[in-house]
């Protein structure tokens, strides 16, 4: 193996372990001899994160309505200090591995390699791969320091599978005193009702970007997306610019999605976009420059107006049903 | 392992001690942003040092105009105070800056030494949280979620650890109330409520706000808004903690991704959704 011990982060909502945290795990195992996991979300989720290769489950208790990253991070330095430092921490490039990876950098001195999409050994040690330029070129990096290697990955770098352990054995951390560091309390929760398929999980993604000219016209993608049960997407312009929530987001920024099927339309293709669904398996682009680097990555290209295709592709869709 | 956290615990009573009651009459907000390559030039790896070439006018990165026009509303609604600006860069570069002056904030200050070059995530920590205690007095810390041209996502947290503040991260609205910090905090299903004691550290999702283009008297004003440059000496940081010496990393290979084969490329003749169809067909997809 390539390090003897490695922690990852693990993540969970109402006990189930979030599909970032199995894909790290299924890489994890494959790359040290001990995989351990550093939760918030309690011994409850033991017997599925040993399912998937972690032998001990390290419990941050006392976290209810905090924002994680203070006390998560204040857990696991305190862990460290007292000489049960694992060599590499793992963690997913989310709301909360970014704020548990900022914070433990600090109280440990450890830099951090963000944006990592696979891991990969540079003598004996851990070195990780991160695409810049949209994709076009992979920076391979690793730590010279003698401290814990703390690495960011992102969604759906690898693939989750069950390796059939025992449950993990528990073991609860102490957090420390926070002092202001963790005094962010959450107050209240707002789900945002989204029908159909999640863009996480979608076998199809129907995205718009700023070529649809206006905020009314992101209709025709939401349009699409229905006929094909597909989970509608958007570009970061259009999010920056109001038409469409966050939540929606493919990219850099936002989500990472590798559907069977991406459309884009009315989408350029800037690097921030492209890092997030290069990986499709097949990708269909419309947009009115023949130039667009979107086509670069296409299966099919249509040079054209989304206007005017748009509305004939949905029309035709819904004669054949 | 330098014990970080204590090397910032004298310096940190210069952040605003809460205000007794009521509601805040003066607020000052401090916005670290970024000036970065055009991102419209797709920018190329130096081949001498494997980072990314910096030569070319640098821009106001479009992620921290949120923070920066958040940061002037909260100071118009609490009726006082002023937004200061805090930048790093190589090279002196101030037009970046310049563009966020215009818009409305007060000062800068800008920390610029060769010795910077290269840094990461958490160099760059460093280095801005000591300008942010040199900005003077805060009662809150604003930054974009990431650049984005280097976006790690790591600097807003990092910061509010080495000054010792509660942070929230990716903020779709800021309200203050009395001493209490107010965010929506976007999440994964939606967005939480949360709340937090002054002075914090707060990052900004880009588009939630819409950034105020600069008048022409902003402009003009601008140019004469202090800009208070300093070195690594000056904020007592050593040089070689930071940039290439002190980032602790190496890059072992740079190697040309995969890239997708080529597909068919047509021009729409107002049949192209035909080509869709069928290739949805063929794809099992319908």
């Amino acid at each position: 193996m390539t390090v003897s011990k490695i922690w990852v982060l693990a993540e969970a909502t109402d006990g189930k372990v979030a599909t970032t945290t199995l894909e790290i795990l299924a890489k994890a195992r494959e790359l040290a001899d001990t995989v351990e996991v550093v939760t918030a979300a309690g011994a409850e989720i033991a017997a599925e994160v040993g399912a998937h290769g972690a032998t001990k489950v390290f419990t941050v208790g006392g976290t209810d309505g905090k924002l994680l990253g203070a006390p998560v991070a204040g857990a696991m330095a305190a862990a460290i200090e007292s000489g049960n430092a694992p060599d590499v921490i793992l963690m997913a490039t989310s709301y909360t591995g970014r704020d548990v990876a900022g914070r433990l950098s600090v109280k440990i001195d450890a830099p951090v390699i963000t944006n990592v999409v696979d891991l990969v050994e540079s003598d004996g040690r851990l070195a990780g791969v991160v695409p810049i330029f949209g994709g076009a070129t992979d920076v391979s990096t690793k730590f010279t320091t003698d401290n814990v290697d703390i690495f960011l990955i992102r969604p759906k770098s690898f693939a989750a599978e069950e390796s059939g352990g025992a449950a993990a054995s528990v073991e609860e951390l102490t957090v420390p005193d926070l002092g202001a560091t963790g005094a962010a309390v959450v107050t209240s929760r707002f789900v945002e009702e989204k029908t159909g398929p999640s863009l996480d999980e979608a076998a199809v993604v129907v995205s718009g970007g700023r070529g649809l000219g206006e905020k009314d016209n992101y209709q025709l993608v939401e349009d699409l997306a229905k006929l094909l049960q597909a989970a509608p997407g958007a570009s970061r312009a259009i999010v920056d610019a109001g038409w469409v929530p966050y939540s929606y987001q493919v990219g850099q920024t936002g989500k990472v999605v590798k559907p069977s099927l991406y459309i884009a339309a009315g989408i350029s293709g800037a690097t921030q976009h492209l890092v997030g669904m290069k990986g499709s398996k097949n990708i269909i682009a419309i947009n009115k420059d023949a130039e667009a680097p979107i086509f670069a990555v296409s299966d099919l290209g249509i040079v054209g107006d989304v206007h005017k295709v748009l509305p004939k592709l949905i029309e035709a869709l819904q004669a054949r049903s | 392992m330098a014990n970080l956290v204590a090397e910032f615990e004298f310096l940190l009573s210069v952040l605003s001690e809460p205000q007794s009651q009521g509601m805040l009459l003066r607020m000052n907000v401090v916005v670290c942003v970024k000036q970065i390559p055009d991102p419209a030039d797709p920018g190329a790896l130096d081949p001498q040092t494997n980072t990314l070439k910096r030569d070319g006018k640098l821009i106001l990165d479009e992620s921290d105009s949120y923070g920066v026009e958040m940061a002037l509303q909260l100071v118009d609604t609490a009726g006082g105070g002023e937004v200061t600006l805090v930048s790093m860069a190589p090279n002196g570069e101030v037009s970046g800056l310049r563009t966020a002056l215009a818009m409305g904030a007060a000062k800068a200050v800008l920390v610029s030494d060769e010795a910077l070059a290269g840094s990461g995530a958490l160099s760059t920590s460093k280095v801005l949280a000591k300008a942010i205690l040199r900005a003077g007095e805060a009662d809150l810390i604003l930054t974009a979620t990431e650049s984005s041209d280097g976006y790690t996502g790591v600097v807003p947290e990092q910061i509010a650890e080495l000054l010792q503040l509660p942070s929230i991260t990716f903020a779709k609205e800021i309200t203050i109330e009395g001493n209490t910090l107010k965010v929506q905090r976007q999440t994964e299903a939606g967005y939480d409520e949360v709340e937090s004691p002054l002075p914090a550290v707060v990052s900004v999702t880009a588009g939630v706000v819409e950034p105020r283009y600069p008048s022409f008297k902003g402009i003009m004003a601008a140019k004469s808004k202090p800009v208070d440059q300093v070195t690594l000496a000056d904020l007592e940081i050593d040089p070689s903690s930071v940039g290439w010496a002190g980032g602790g990393q190496e890059i072992v290979l740079v190697a040309q991704a995969e890239s997708r084969a080529g597909g068919t490329i047509i021009e729409d003749d107002g049949e192209g959704f035909q080509k869709i169809v069928d290739l949805l067909a063929e794809l099992k997809v319908i």
